[in-house]
């Protein structure tokens, strides 16, 4: 069985987010794999631990993201390709071409991702991917079980629990809950170093520059107007309690 | 610029979740004269078109089918494709929830169309639509351009404006009929799971309360659910309570979680972690309980009460049976 994972390095989520020149600041921000991909890492992992399967990583974006891979063949992780050329850069629609030409040179049977980002958050790229691939897919999993051809996933359809299957070859992406990401060993940490990195580009790829043109554009980044918040009530709690009660219902008027 | 619009109608438990009012408010300012249609997806869903005309839409179609019942992208994208072909839509507009953000990238990557995911805002200019959006949860937002011929656009609850006035548009039904075969059902739903914890929906609340930490065990809830009744709130949890397991992850609101905008909100016993206001600081009203006067919750809080949740939110609940009797 061969799984391709697809994975983002992000910003740590207790990094700050500041803005010059209309660009995200990186100086000095802590990058860590995307979490909701460390749960498709994780359980592309568990499945070759029990099914005897290969697995790949994939990611795209810039050179740093290599460390980000390394992590993952770290954890487990036989192979990584990264996709570096910044002639593949685009947005999510350029991201499912890109990845599909990537995924139509391995023939694999399961494809395992975060259902977002943390960063851009707009949770598209894998979805948009298994429609390139005309495969199936299962979104928002939290549990996962490979039977044979067959796959059983429990997806988070907000509050509501389905349980859905679909046969091989499937794309899952994987919601907080679905497992609990180890941390990679020493020996693992060791024998990551020696495991294959590859480099594509778009020749690599054979792709052509114009039918992967990004289908929109970021035309202003900004930072929220901060919130003046910090009024803390005074007196003894049940005046307190009585002062929120009546703001909420005579100056918010969120009550009521 | 008139334009025709497709509003994908947010269905859930058989009603028409707000947001697709909301849908309809956007869709009726972007028209600028052209044709705003809602398409109603489902099973034993015909009845849902009734008032769609004072909502804004021209023109309802109806895909009423067994195999719409529970939803699966590949037959709910043979039923939205439908559509698109009798009605051949500039703009498509579907909602950042279960069903939008699943089907929207699909039909997104079909049409070779750009997609905004989560829009907040949608804002005319001409020949062009922009689009404001939060990233990194709300820490920060984007204005995006969509350039193909076909704009898709995931629109998030409780932020747009649906009609004020009604619209007194036709709202003409129209059903399609679509014939499902073996291939169109790539997944199936073989069972759903209603999870008790869940009341209100989270992502749609006006009011939630929400628990930390703070909250010390899955029995700590009991008050913060018990407040949430009282109010006709959602309950949700940051990713400390749901990391020490006092509440299921479907709960977390946070940049890891769930991303809310509700009217207020009420975080008891939160410290307040970056990646939690991420999720929460854009609600209108924020109220922070908690016994650490140092906690960052209250710089971004309106109202802060320094004292145990405990000792705190059973207070306001009786406070507010008395205010709202």
């Amino acid at each position: 069985m061969k799984i391709l994972v697809l994975m983002k390095q992000t910003f740590d989520t207790e990094e700050k987010i500041q803005v010059e020149n209309g660009q995200i600041k990186e100086d000095g921000v802590r990058f860590v794999i995307n979490p909701y991909d460390e749960y498709a890492i994780e359980e592309a992992i568990r499945i070759k631990e029990a099914n005897d399967a290969e697995v790949v990583v994939v990611s795209l974006g810039p050179s740093r993201s290599e460390e980000a891979l390394r992590t993952a063949l770290a954890m487990g992780a036989d192979e990584a390709i990264l996709a570096d050329d910044p002639e593949l850069f685009g947005d999510e629609y350029t991201a499912a071409k890109v990845l599909a030409a990537i995924a139509r040179q391995g023939n694999y049977d399961l494809i395992l991702a975060g259902n977002q980002a943390v960063d851009d958050g707009s949770g598209q790229v894998a979805v948009r991917l298994a429609e390139e691939l005309s495969i199936a897919h299962i979104s928002t999993l939290t549990q996962l079980e490979v039977n044979g051809d067959e796959v059983v996933g429990h997806r988070d359809a907000e509050g509501d629990e389905e349980v859905v299957t679909a046969k091989l070859p499937v794309l899952v992406t994987a919601q907080q809950g679905l497992n609990d990401p180890r941390y990679p060993s020493l020996i693992g940490i060791r024998k990551a170093g020696k495991k294959p990195l590859t480099h594509v580009t778009l020749a690599d790829l054979g792709l052509d520059k114009s039918s992967i043109g990004a289908k929109s554009a970021i035309v202003s980044t900004f930072l929220p107007e901060p919130k003046t918040g910090g009024k803390i009530l005074q007196g003894d709690l049940a005046a307190q309690v009585a002062e929120l009660v009546q703001s909420l219902k005579s100056v918010d008027k969120v009550i009521g | 610029m008139s334009r025709k619009v497709l509003v994908l109608a947010d269905i859930r438990h058989g009603k028409l979740r707000n947001v697709t009012y909301e849908m309809l408010g956007a869709a009726n300012h972007i028209a600028e004269g052209g044709e705003v249609l809602l398409l109603l997806l489902g099973h034993g869903v015909q009845d849902l078109a009734v008032g769609a005309g004072d909502a804004g839409a021209d023109k309802v179609f109806v895909v009423d089918a067994p195999e719409l019942e529970k939803y699966t992208p590949t037959a709910y994208r043979k039923a939205f494709m439908e559509a698109y072909r009798q009605f051949s839509p500039n703009v498509i507009f579907m909602s950042h929830s279960a069903i939008g953000k699943d089907l929207a990238p699909l039909v997104s990557q079909r049409l070779g169309a750009g997609q905004v995911s989560d829009a907040i805002q949608v804002e005319v200019d001409g020949a062009a639509l922009f689009f404001t959006r939060p990233i990194y949860a709300g820490k920060a937002f984007t204005r995006v351009q969509v350039k193909s011929d076909v704009v898709v656009a995931t629109i998030r609850p409780n932020n747009i404006a649906a009609l004020a006035d009604k619209a007194g548009k036709p709202g003409t039904v129209e059903t399609l009929s679509v014939a499902f075969e073996t291939q169109d059902l790539a997944t199936m739903v073989k069972e759903i799971i209603q999870k008790a914890s869940v009341g209100v929906d989270l992502t749609e609340a006006k009011i939630i309360v929400s628990g930390g930490r703070g909250v010390k065990s899955a029995e700590g809830f009991a008050p913060l659910k018990e407040l949430a009744e009282t109010l006709g709130a959602a309950v949700g949890a940051s990713r400390g309570a749901c990391d020490a397991g006092y509440c299921d992850y479907s709960m977390q609101i946070g940049q890891t979680g769930k991303v809310v905008t509700p009217d207020l909100y009420i975080a008891c016993g939160i410290s307040g972690a970056i990646q939690h206001l991420a999720g929460m600081s854009s609600s209108k009203v924020i109220v922070a309980i908690n016994k650490d006067p140092e906690a960052p919750i209250f710089q971004v809080a309106d109202y802060g009460i320094v004292g145990d949740l405990f000792d705190v939110v059973p207070m306001l609940t009786s406070e507010l049976k008395k205010a709202l009797a």
